[in-house]
């Protein structure tokens, strides 16, 4: 669908009077549930995009001290990579119609996804155990802020997950659960790139800082 | 012979429709009356429950403003509230309205009535989530509401919530007072995400065969970019609310400078209160078009119908809205002209708020060229709607003062600008609200609401508002300032003001009491009113073209209806009867014609 050739239309001169002539409908060529989808992505996109500039605009100060260096992240990022490639294997598996790969699939992602979860707890609590922990540090508030909030959206994901591996577990009707997995897979995607995008920009290295700092027009 | 058939060929091509996109959706039907009336899956209930949670909300903020217009106009003999108080008051007036009344009245009640009605839907894309969307937002107005019954009270920061006072013991409410306020936000924000999602996917998706996106009424339009404003504006507040509960909750310092309070050296450092002024009017000013959008779309229809003409500029009024909507993203920090920007950061939001007035400018054009030749009826609905129009040029018109850096300067914080934003976004989608509400009463009840009672409504609210208001810019002009609990012996302001000051406030006390006769109104019309029968406005749009009224579960009956022209075709040369419904068949036109 042309979203713009819809938008100039003008379905008022082939209807002007009474001899009308109807204008061909048209639609997105996607479900329903794939455009919520979308939509919601742009809102959760929004969200950490607001975050990040709000981060690199405090950077500006003086005063500025970056989070220490976590070792554990880059664990716990491998083990979101994992759940985002089990997802994928479990949707094009349910493509080709080999439903127990896809069982496997979605199992495998849960558990990387509870790895992951498990993982940024654990660096939470290595955060807070350092020296350096000071939690009037915007540095390190924002790394508890941004974190818990990629987690809730992974944690709400699993929610989606949950049902979807149910279904699948039932008697899948083919074209449903091939779409709920996919839906899965395009969530947990969109999460890992936006945790790569949070992890390389704030959390992985002060060098990267400075890359923030020009994507946001700051520098 | 051979002309019957060649007239049957082309009604047959006329009439050709093709095949459905949208498959036909299996309803989740209600089994009880818990589930019909309570836990209700059909957005008609949904959007009845939405409406009158926010009517509920909105009569508290209301009597908030007449203990506010008590204070105000009459600060030495009738002392009912104190200072305290009044912040309170004011902050969570303002709270309410804005978010917990016209936010949620426009899309969760507006729009959940009339996008399915009107795209010929049969309901939303997911009616669970729309359920549930709706009792989040209860929950949130009922945490709002909790914050004034708990130790401290409500907050009393001012809408604006800026920190750090809002947090800093001092301020009324706050402890549990800001804290509710904050979670109520969030909530709010999380359940609206919940309704705005099935908004935006029911128009891109649901629509009935033939109903192309050109075709949509300009109601759908206004609600439509207003969702998908919400949807990326609430965000912003989101994130500020949720900043500001770890700095009051977990003592971070994403807000909180390094500041002494009450003598007391606090451990927050370097946090930025700036910083949080970006976030709520990066949210706040596309708000302003979260609810204009509405009311712009809703006036439009009110005027086509009522006049019985064609919209003028269909095409320019739906890319008005999409440019207004666009636009209203960079320009939220003329709100902010005396924090201490950089002059060129001010330049550049000057800019871009006077650009946004070429739009709207020209929406307003084509609402009296619309008018312009008209047959006009002056119903109750159409009364409101002229008055809004007239409404928001009137506060537009100051917006171009304010909006000016150079000017704002010495009108910030006075009553000038409570004039302002009371005119552009109280009073005037007040106005269409009301004229939404008589205009669509009849086809959600089946009754007409009491014309007399209709017409007292309007004036006394129309001229009320006005009386109150343009008094409110003069007091402004001599620079009473806003947000005082009392003005005492201020060189600058004399007597006279204190005079104004008691003629507003009794005829804010009137113009309230007229909201209580359209209670009345809309109560006792329930069972008394005159049956309105299927389309009372003879309108074009698919929602009068139900096959019961009021409208059944599914809308449409076993047919969903098929749209063969756009939504104005009003007094049509040619035509056997002023309008024609967008679901006629060319055919049934000619032959009617004929």
């Amino acid at each position: 669908m042309n979203l713009f050739r819809q938008l100039t239309e003008k379905p008022w001169e082939a209807a002007h009077g009474p001899d009308g002539v109807l204008a061909r409908p048209r639609r997105f060529d996607v479900p329903a549930a794939t455009v919520a989808l979308r939509v919601f992505l742009c809102v959760v996109t929004v969200l950490f995009s607001l975050m990040l500039v709000a981060y690199a605009e405090r950077m500006l100060y003086e005063d500025w001290r970056p989070t220490p260096r976590q070792w554990l992240l880059w664990f716990n990022t491998s083990f979101l990579v994992f759940s985002s490639i089990a997802l994928q294997w479990a949707s094009v598996s349910l493509r080709r119609g080999r439903v127990s790969d896809a069982r496997d699939g979605l199992v495998l992602a849960g558990i990387f996804s509870v790895a992951f979860l498990l993982g940024q707890l654990w660096a939470w609590r290595q955060l807070s155990a350092m020296i350096l922990f000071d939690i009037t540090n915007p540095a390190i508030a924002f790394f508890f802020m941004i974190t818990a909030l990629h987690g809730l959206h992974l944690l709400g994901g699993l929610v989606a997950w949950g049902r979807t591996t149910v279904e699948v577990w039932r008697e899948p009707l083919p074209e449903r659960a091939a779409l709920h997995v996919r839906l899965c897979a395009t969530y947990w995607h969109f999460l890992l790139g936006l945790w790569l995008v949070l992890f390389t920009l704030l959390f992985s290295g002060n060098d990267n800082l400075t890359w923030l700092l020009v994507i946001c027009g700051l520098r | 012979m051979a002309d019957v058939t060649e007239d049957a060929i082309d009604d047959v091509i006329d009439d050709a429709v093709p095949p459905a996109e949208v498959p036909d959706v299996e309803l989740p039907h209600a089994h009880s009356w818990i589930t019909k009336y309570v836990f209700c899956q059909d957005a008609k209930v949904i959007a009845v429950q939405y409406s009158m949670t926010a009517m509920a909300i909105g009569l508290v903020a209301l009597v908030l403003s007449w203990l506010m217009r008590l204070q105000l106009g009459f600060p030495d003999s009738l002392s009912v509230i104190n200072a305290e108080q009044y912040y309170q008051y004011i902050t969570m007036h303002g709270m309410i309205m804005v978010i917990y009344l016209l936010t949620a009245l426009f899309l969760g009640g507006f729009g959940n009535y009339l996008i399915p009605l009107m795209v010929g839907a049969r309901d939303m894309v997911f009616p669970w989530v729309n359920m549930l969307s709706y009792w989040v937002y209860l929950l949130a107005v009922l945490i709002l509401v909790a914050s004034f019954f708990v130790p401290g009270g409500a907050t009393g920061a001012g809408w604006t919530l800026y920190p750090p006072q809002a947090i800093l013991s001092g301020t009324p409410g706050s402890g549990w007072g800001i804290i509710l306020m904050l979670v109520s936000l969030i909530v709010f924000i999380i359940g609206f995400t919940m309704g705005g999602l099935n908004y935006v996917v029911t128009v891109l998706q649901a629509r009935a065969r033939g109903m192309t996106l050109m075709r949509m009424p300009l109601t759908i339009w206004g609600i439509f970019t207003a969702s998908v404003l919400a949807l990326l504006a609430f965000p912003a507040l989101f994130v500020g609310a949720v900043m500001m509960l770890f700095d009051h909750l977990l003592g971070t310092s994403f807000f909180m400078p390094a500041i002494v309070n009450m003598g007391q050296q606090l451990s927050h450092d370097g946090g930025s209160p700036i910083l949080f002024q970006h976030l709520f009017w990066f949210f706040g000013h596309p708000e302003v078009y979260i609810v204009a959008l509405p009311a712009f779309g809703i006036v439009s229809d009110l005027i086509a119908t009522h006049a019985r003409r064609n919209i003028f500029g269909y095409r320019m009024m739906v890319w008005a809205i999409v440019i207004i909507g666009g636009l209203s993203f960079i320009v939220w920090a003329h709100h902010m002209y005396v924090s201490g920007m950089d002059p060129a950061f001010g330049f550049f939001f000057a800019v871009t708020t006077l650009i946004i007035a070429v739009p709207t400018a020209l929406k307003v054009y084509n609402w009296v060229l619309t008018l312009w030749r008209g047959d006009i009826h002056f119903t109750v609905p159409m009364l409101f709607a002229l008055g809004f129009i007239v409404t928001f040029v009137n506060g537009g018109m100051t917006g171009l003062f304010l909006g000016n850096a150079v000017v704002d300067v010495p009108l910030s914080d006075t009553m000038f600008v409570v004039a302002h934003f009371h005119m552009v976004m109280g009073v005037a989608p007040i106005l269409v609200i009301f004229g939404a509400i008589y205009h669509w009463y009849p086809k959600i009840t089946g009754r007409m609401l009491n014309n007399a009672l209709g017409k007292f409504h309007f004036w006394v609210t129309f001229v009320g508002s006005y009386a109150i208001f343009l008094p409110l810019h003069y007091l402004g002009l001599m620079g009473v300032p806003r947000r005082y609990f009392e003005i005492g012996d201020m060189s600058v302001v004399p007597p006279s003001a204190a005079t104004l000051n008691e003629v507003v406030s009794i005829i804010a006390f009137v113009v309230g009491f007229a909201q209580m006769v359209f209670l009345f109104n809309l109560v006792w019309s329930l069972r008394k009113g005159e049956p309105a029968g299927s389309n009372p406005w003879r309108a074009t749009t698919l929602e009068w073209q139900t096959p019961q009224t009021p409208p059944g579960h599914g809308n449409w009956g076993k047919e969903l209806p098929v749209v063969h022209r756009w939504a104005y075709d009003y007094s049509v040369p040619g035509a056997a009867e002023d309008y024609l419904p967008q679901n006629l068949p060319p055919s049934r036109v000619r032959a009617a014609a004929e």
